[in-house]
């Protein structure tokens, strides 16, 4: 015990550093990666059958497309997109390069996210909007967006902790982060209590996400009454 | 005057089911309408109908003396706004006060956003007629909680209110007191005759309980395989049956 925390202390400022990079990676990509998976989540939700404007061969491109992006293994997904982020960001390397291949894996998971948040709503409130005469746009920004929102900030959380995973294999191309301290300190050096630091640190962080998010989607759940935290 | 005209009207859903089968009928102003029959009998088809959300597959739909067949999408949308609808899941925004539940028809309506003052103008008038209306029903002190903490009643209460928001000529139920207990039925009943009272809304109740005719009703017909077997006023209907169908409903 006294030999890890001693590790702890001698690694301090590098794992500080590491863990910046992780945070860095794992927000910006689940930001901008909502911008894209929401947005395909909703499209999903309304082009399936009994949806706002169903097309059954487009849902099934959409489908299709979602299912293969999320069954390549990231490592492969990442190695497979290099010329694609060199043209993207400049370069292949480094923390903001990773962006690119983390956001494309991100996406296609958020948007099964927001597709089964969305399916949560009770059918009966969004037939009640349209007798009111509200027109599609309003049906999505109005009822089923904010109808979902406990579901999409557990979705969110989600997300993010399986993102902060994906970036620890950005080490394989020069990313940073804790999981790739925890490979070039710890494995390569056959440290073990560098390696034990690291997961310690990393289950730190996953449980404050976890904690923060469930503690937001409770205040802001308001379809039960005794709210469990 | 006419509000709600129906004539030879017939729907074939895409299944190829026979919903209704050329049926014709008037509702006039003011009066509160009661919809008879079993499962299946063709009520939730014509409340589609009467609410705009399904076409009649042959046949005329006339509402407020305006043909509702083959219009614009825009053009529907803004004949909705003159029909309000109460369901029989109070269908509720979860994530909405109450006020702001009732508020929503008047903000899909929308909102004056040319300039700033109209805005909080339009923002306040809002808030006060939803005070008026919590207050209408009975829930002037609750207007800032959320359904999840309401009863049944309460909750269609919020459902009567947010479907009158935007004063609608028209009120729709549909088995509006089927998840209710008889006390708590008996009273959000003995709201919607005020209703028709107070406002001179016209009411249309789609029911499978003839005893919701007998509380509110002024006129009534009972349908059977999607056709209207008996129609007239209500005193005459229960007393004098003269269909199978209904006299199984009044249980002779």
């Amino acid at each position: 015990m006294a030999n890890l925390w001693e590790t702890f202390l001698n690694f301090r400022e590098v794992i500080w550093t590491e863990t910046l990079t992780t945070l860095y990676m794992t927000f910006t990509t689940v930001g901008l990666a909502y911008l894209l998976g929401l947005p395909l989540g909703v499209l999903i939700v309304c082009l399936n059958k009994g949806g706002l404007f169903p097309n059954k061969p487009i849902h099934a491109v959409l489908g299709f497309v979602v299912n293969t992006v999320r069954s390549i293994p990231f490592l492969i997904l990442m190695v497979a997109l290099m010329t694609f982020t060199r043209f993207v960001v400049g370069t292949g390397i480094g923390s903001t390069a990773a962006l690119v291949p983390l956001i494309i894996a991100a996406a296609p998971f958020i948007a099964r996210m927001v597709e089964a948040a969305i399916n949560e709503v009770d059918v009966g409130v969004i037939d009640a909007a349209k007798s009111m005469g509200a027109t599609n746009l309003q049906i999505i920004c109005k009822v089923m967006l904010p109808e979902s929102i406990p579901s999409l900030i557990r979705g969110f959380s989600i997300t993010a902790i399986m993102i902060m995973n994906f970036s620890a294999m950005t080490g394989a191309i020069a990313a940073g982060g804790l999981g790739d301290m925890a490979i070039r300190y710890g494995h390569m050096r056959s440290d073990t209590d560098v390696i034990i630091v690291i997961v310690v640190v990393i289950v730190i962080i996953v449980t404050l996400i976890q904690l923060l998010f469930n503690f937001l989607a409770a205040k802001i759940d308001k379809r039960i009454i005794q709210r469990r935290i | 005057m006419p509000v709600i005209e129906l004539s030879g009207v017939t729907k074939i859903y895409s299944t190829g089911e026979k919903a209704l089968d050329n049926v014709s009928l008037t509702i006039e102003q003011g009066d509160v309408f009661g919809i008879v029959g079993k499962s299946g009998a063709g009520k939730s088809t014509m409340l589609k109908l009467f609410g705009m959300l399904e076409q009649p597959t042959a046949g005329d739909l006339t509402i407020l003396g305006e043909s509702a067949c083959g219009i614009k999408n825009s053009r529907a949308n803004a004949i909705k706004k003159n029909i309000g609808t109460v369901f029989q899941g109070y269908n509720l925004l979860m994530q909405r006060s109450v006020a702001k539940n009732i508020a929503f028809p008047l903000e899909l309506a929308g909102v004056d956003k040319k300039t700033i003052k109209g805005y909080f103008q339009h923002k306040r008038l809002i808030k006060k007629r939803c005070e008026e209306l919590a207050q209408l029903v009975g829930l002037g002190d609750k207007t800032e909680a959320y359904p999840a903490s309401l009863s049944g009643g309460q909750k269609q209460r919020v459902a009567i209110a947010r479907a009158l928001s935007t004063s609608p000529k028209i009120l729709l139920c549909d088995e509006p007191t089927s998840a209710l207990d008889s006390f708590t039925a008996k009273e959000i009943l003995k709201l919607i005759k005020e209703i028709n009272v107070k406002l001179g809304t016209t009411i249309v109740i789609i029911t499978h309980d003839i005893h919701v005719v007998r509380a509110v009703c002024n006129k009534a017909l009972v349908l059977e395989g999607g056709q209207i077997v008996e129609m007239g006023n209500v005193p005459q209907i229960l007393e004098n049956p003269k269909n199978p169908a209904t006299r199984m409903l009044l249980d002779l």
